[in-house]
């Protein structure tokens, strides 16, 4: 490129993108008859609906930035990053091209709940791709940034019996234990106590600077301010503002103060 | 502000260029099947972690734990020896009647099992299909390791009634390895087809206990396959006998047991076994990865 100043890792191109969900339907029209009518008559099925949750989202995320994405409940916002990690598909016409393999940290993102910390840490690490030495040189250390352990021997009791921020805690914490050209992360940070976001904070910090491009999805307005320069304002599906942390929430909370 | 900032330093240069001139490729986009084939390696150590795991997980909340997946095969061979060789003393012209029926409900249930897993390991696994990134195969692949593994234990358990009930150990015992072999592979695919299915027509998962019982019936699991020939003719026969599930279980009576009645000559079967364990293995294969991006969506 010839300006090797900015290089883009993420590229939004007029992305929609629809889900499509099955079986949510008023109660009468999931009634036998109406099943052998629509069999039938060979109607569509009206069981399907179809959620427009992104339309025609267009931006361009550069090497080293930490992008906040702000915007209320059911504006778009984890579709997006789901997106943007390749797990949703966009529909035909747009596109969303991204350097590497994108990493989607959430806070639902599934462990299996009948196995201890450590073995989810280990399970986590090979479905990131790590080689088992790896793994195992990574362990000590994901635990111990963790902190599941500060209070007894929690890594080897199943996750069932954690707490839900000790478990957002682990899941960040195997998540950020390896490099990412973009990382995505939702809500993540909001999960921890004090001490466990500032360390999270640290270490969006630190994976920054390993090149790296960050997204972040928070409803705290702090953890955005704190973390991100740039921020982009989703309100439903549509990009209402992308700029400067500092004006796009101005602009955002006159929106909501309103 | 402005609707949407692009903030596009190549002023008349299209998106879609920027990415191409960046490198950046398109996110959700199939690999193809060399590539796929490569990454699915990569990721043989989850696989194989994942496997453990799922046993473990579903084992852990019970009593016994690891001990059930002795006990399960030892009960299942109980249950048919009551009925069939204490109750109803069911002889079909079999000279040994009880690890006969046992190799059937074992080979039978080995297959069985992987498709009542595999049709649910997609739509079972959303949350992790969602969340992280990996090659999809791995988790119908994981189910038919699973049963591998469970379908040795039973072998041991099979090994022990064959040999109470008399049967010699003989050179022929060592045909159930290839025969074992070639099943799991047949599985696999098997596996990663209904897991695609299942994943689409999610109204599949209510047909396989019917499914399962109608392939049960056709694969002389409890009686002899010679029955078959007393009320079958012509191509409705030869359907049948080519049944690979019926193929699988006459190998493996084949090599344990002494003087049991084929449906076709030896040679005959194991080519039968291996052409359907290529067309099932690489076709399921084929028919999961072109759908590989359309996981987990909806």
């Amino acid at each position: 490129m010839a300006d090797g100043a900015r290089v883009p890792t993420v590229i939004a191109d007029g992305a929609h993108i629809v889900y499509r969900i099955y079986g949510s339907t008023s109660a009468g029209s999931n009634s036998p008859v109406a099943s052998f009518k629509r069999i039938v008559t060979g109607k569509r099925n009206t069981a399907v609906r179809e959620v427009h949750a992104v339309k025609g989202v267009s931006f361009v995320a550069y090497r080293g930035e930490a992008i906040g994405l702000i915007g209320s409940n059911g504006s778009g916002k984890s579709t997006l990053l789901r997106a943007i990690a390749g797990l949703l598909p966009v529909e035909r016409g747009g596109a969303i091209y991204a350097a590497g393999q994108p990493s989607l940290l959430g806070v639902n993102a599934a462990l299996m709940n009948d196995l201890s910390g450590e073995r989810n840490v280990e399970l986590g690490c090979l479905a990131m791709g790590m080689s088992p030495a790896e793994v195992k040189a990574q362990i000590p250390d994901i635990i111990e940034f963790s902190g599941i352990n500060e209070r007894g021997d929690f890594s080897s009791l199943p996750m069932r019996t954690y707490s839900s921020g000790m478990a957002a805690r682990l899941r960040f914490s195997i998540a950020a234990a390896k490099k990412h050209d973009v990382l995505l992360i939702d809500e993540a940070l909001a999960t921890g106590d004090a001490k466990f976001r500032k360390r999270s904070e640290q270490r969006v910090r630190d994976l920054r600077q390993e090149a790296g491009t960050v997204f972040l999805v928070s409803h705290s307005e702090q953890s955005i301010r704190d973390t991100c320069e740039r921020s982009i304002w989703l309100e439903s599906g549509e990009i209402r503002a992308d700029g400067p942390t500092e004006d796009v929430l101005k602009e955002y909370d006159a929106y909501v103060n309103r | 502000m402005a609707q949407t900032a692009v903030a596009d330093p190549d002023t008349g240069l299209s998106l879609r260029e920027l990415a191409r001139r960046n490198g950046l490729t398109a996110a959700g986009r199939l690999p193809g099947l060399p590539e796929y084939t490569r990454q699915l390696w990569a990721y043989r150590h989850f696989i194989a972690a994942y496997s453990s795991a799922k046993v473990s997980s579903s084992l852990g909340t019970t009593r016994l734990g690891m001990i059930w997946q002795v006990l399960t095969p030892l009960i299942n061979a109980a249950v048919y020896y009551v009925i069939f060789g204490v109750i109803l003393g069911t002889r079909h012209g079999v000279d040994n009647f009880i690890p006969y029926l046992c190799t059937g409900v074992f080979i039978f249930g080995f297959t069985q099992s992987v498709v009542q897993a595999g049709v649910q390991s997609i739509t079972g696994n959303l949350g992790l299909i969602r969340a992280l990134h990996f090659p999809r195969a791995s988790l119908p692949i994981s189910v038919a390791v699973i049963e591998a593994r469970n379908v040795l234990v039973a072998m041991v358990v099979l090994i022990g009634i064959v040999l109470v009930t008399g049967e010699p150990i003989t050179l022929e015992w060592l045909l159930a390895v290839p025969a074992l072999l070639l099943q799991s592979v047949f599985n696999a695919g098997f596996a990663m087809g209904v897991a695609r299915l299942g994943a689409k027509v999610t109204d599949l998962r209510q047909l396989i206990p019917f499914i399962m019982r109608i392939w049960l019936y056709g694969s002389a699991v409890i009686y002899p396959v010679t029955q078959f020939e007393k009320v079958l003719h012509g191509w409705k026969l030869a359907v049948i006998e080519a049944n690979p599930l019926l193929i699988f279980i006459e190998l493996m009576r084949h090599a344990l047991l002494e003087n049991v009645p084929l449906a076709a000559p030896a040679p005959v079967m194991w080519a039968e076994a291996v052409a359907w364990t290529m067309l099932v293995g690489a076709g399921g294969y084929v028919y999961f990865w072109r759908g590989e991006k359309g996981y987990g969506r909806g």
